[in-house]
């Protein structure tokens, strides 16, 4: 449901109000055109069906300018529960917009966001998520990483379910976690942050760094291969330690 | 619709050209309608495998270049009336080869094939990614030892991000590993990476094992896909291969060093 706001109150032992962040998946629309938000929403719906049952949503209206016309919010509401899905409310609408809404029994809701054109930033992910919040720049790579491939993660962390095959190379700003063999290349931190760490489920790396300290196959004692171990700076030396 | 299949490794003599021809005739042999194409634009050398290289008129660079249709370059083997063979320009080089040329030539033989198998040049560049673009399914031919290993890897990285599947986020290339050229006693000797060893790299599903066979060379001298020498391990490595492709369970052979029984010591076996 959407976010209510009430101070915490304390006397009350039935029930508390509090202010909380929910996280809501929007219908962002971009045109008026019920019958073609209709067709999308069917096969959207066909690729995920539990995905969306039941699934709370609010209408989004920011890209619809006010000269767009009327949306027939009886005939979206209608559809969108036709489809199994739970409208919740609207959003981002111009007070025509709003007062229609409302007439359908939704409510006005305002996002914890300042302007409307960058991209559907804010709220996603109901219990199950689908789409995760874009300041989330972390990445999860399921399928194996072979030689010659490149992957860089900025500003976030970087975890491969799969194999990483020498001559493949992973980075990211963040941590990594590799879950298969890591056979290639893998640094963390590259942006500098010293903090970073490798987590790797069976080390064979050809090169492992962090923060910019790298240590080559070479230079990688025996005992530490082919086992589970982290890697992360301490003192200015990369320390590589059996999990 | 047909099936797309390219036979594809990154490393040169592994073997590709000899599975190509294999598994293009074993397909026919099963009743699909196949066509074999070769994309080894300069270095033709299907028509050699299959035979048929005193029967090229017209070939893959025409067609695309509309100086010929394609049944005037498709030629028919003359084994088996179900396949069929498009080869390579001898005279051109690859840059003859245009995506949208090899997509309308795909796409026509679509029409009339179930099968059509798609022989790819050793390397990575624009022979070997066109032979792939339009893939549905890849055979990663490799050897036993480290640099195939690593050229296929590489080869595997590209199939699944610079295929049309990939482009168009549909439905990855499904992949198949085909270790050719294996020699158990030398894995026994430690002279040879195992299956597993290769397994444990690639981890790829495992479609066959080829072994090291003098029938291979024999039959690509006499333009005969060594399929057809049902005699010979390799030939029935090829057929075991095919029956597995087309979704039969056949439990893998030429694996493990054979075990010469009493009976066989005594009797030469």
């Amino acid at each position: 449901m959407p976010a209510t706001h009430s101070e915490t109150e304390k006397l009350s032992h039935a029930f508390e109000i509090k202010s909380g962040p929910v996280n809501l998946p929007l219908l962002k629309l971009l045109s008026t055109d019920v019958g073609a938000i209709s067709a999308q929403l069917r096969q959207k719906i066909r690729q995920a069906p539990d995905f969306f049952r039941n699934a709370p949503m609010a209408i989004d209206v920011h890209s619809i300018a006010e000269a767009a016309g009327e949306i027939d919010f009886i005939a979206l509401v209608r559809i969108m529960r036709d489809f199994g899905l739970t409208p919740v409310g609207l959003c981002g609408g111009h007070e025509r917009h709003n007062q229609a809404a409302q007439v359908v029994g939704l409510s006005v809701l305002s996002l914890a966001r300042h302007e409307t054109p960058p991209p559907q930033a804010q709220p996603a992910e109901t219990p199950k998520p689908k789409t995760p919040p874009e300041e989330m720049r972390s990445k999860i790579i399921e399928h194996p990483v072979r030689s010659g491939q490149r992957i860089y993660v900025a500003g976030g962390d970087l975890v491969v379910m799969s194999q990483v095959s020498a001559g493949a190379e992973i980075m990211a700003d963040g941590n990594i976690h590799v879950y298969g063999t890591l056979r290639g290349r893998a640094l963390a931190g590259v942006q500098g942050n010293l903090n970073c760490r490798i987590f790797c489920h069976d080390l064979q790396a050809e090169l492992v760094s962090v923060g910019g300290h790298y240590k080559i196959s070479e230079n990688i004692d025996d005992s530490l291969r082919g086992v589970p171990v982290q890697i992360f700076l301490q003192d200015q030396s990369l320390i590589i330690k059996r999990l | 619709m047909a099936r797309i299949i390219v036979v594809t490794s990154g490393k040169g003599g592994v073997g590709k050209t000899t599975t190509s021809a294999a598994l293009a005739m074993g397909l026919a042999l099963k009743g699909h309608r196949t066509a074999v194409i070769d994309f080894d634009v300069g270095l033709r050398n299907l028509d050699l495998i299959m035979g048929c290289e005193r029967r090229v008129v017209y070939d893959f660079v025409n067609v695309i270049n509309g100086e010929a249709t394609l049944n005037q370059a498709l030629i028919k083997d003359k084994r088996c009336d179900k396949l069929f063979i498009l080869p390579a320009s001898q005279t051109r080089d690859k840059e003859s080869l245009t995506v949208e040329g090899v997509g309308k030539v795909l796409e026509d033989l679509s029409k009339d094939f179930e099968y059509i198998v798609c022989d790819s040049p050793a390397g990575i560049e624009k022979g070997a990614t066109l032979a792939m673009y339009y893939a549905d399914d890849a055979i990663v031919v490799t050897n036993p030892e480290v640099s195939s290993v690593r050229d296929s890897d590489r080869m595997l990285g590209i199939l699944s991000s610079k295929s049309r599947r990939a482009e168009l986020g549909d439905e990855p290339i499904k992949e198949y590993l085909l270790l050719t050229r294996y020699c158990p006693q030398r894995v026994k000797l430690g002279e040879m990476l195992s299956v597993e060893d290769v397994q444990d790299i690639l981890s790829l599903h495992l479609l066959g094992v080829i072994p090291e066979s003098k029938a291979v060379l024999t039959a690509s001298n006499a333009g005969i896909p060594v399929i057809l020498d049902d005699k010979s391990d390799a030939g029935q490595a090829f057929s075991d291969v095919v029956r597995r492709y087309l979704g039969e369970h056949v439990t893998h052979r030429f694996i493990e060093l054979e075990k010469k029984g009493l009976f066989n010591r005594l009797f030469g076996g």
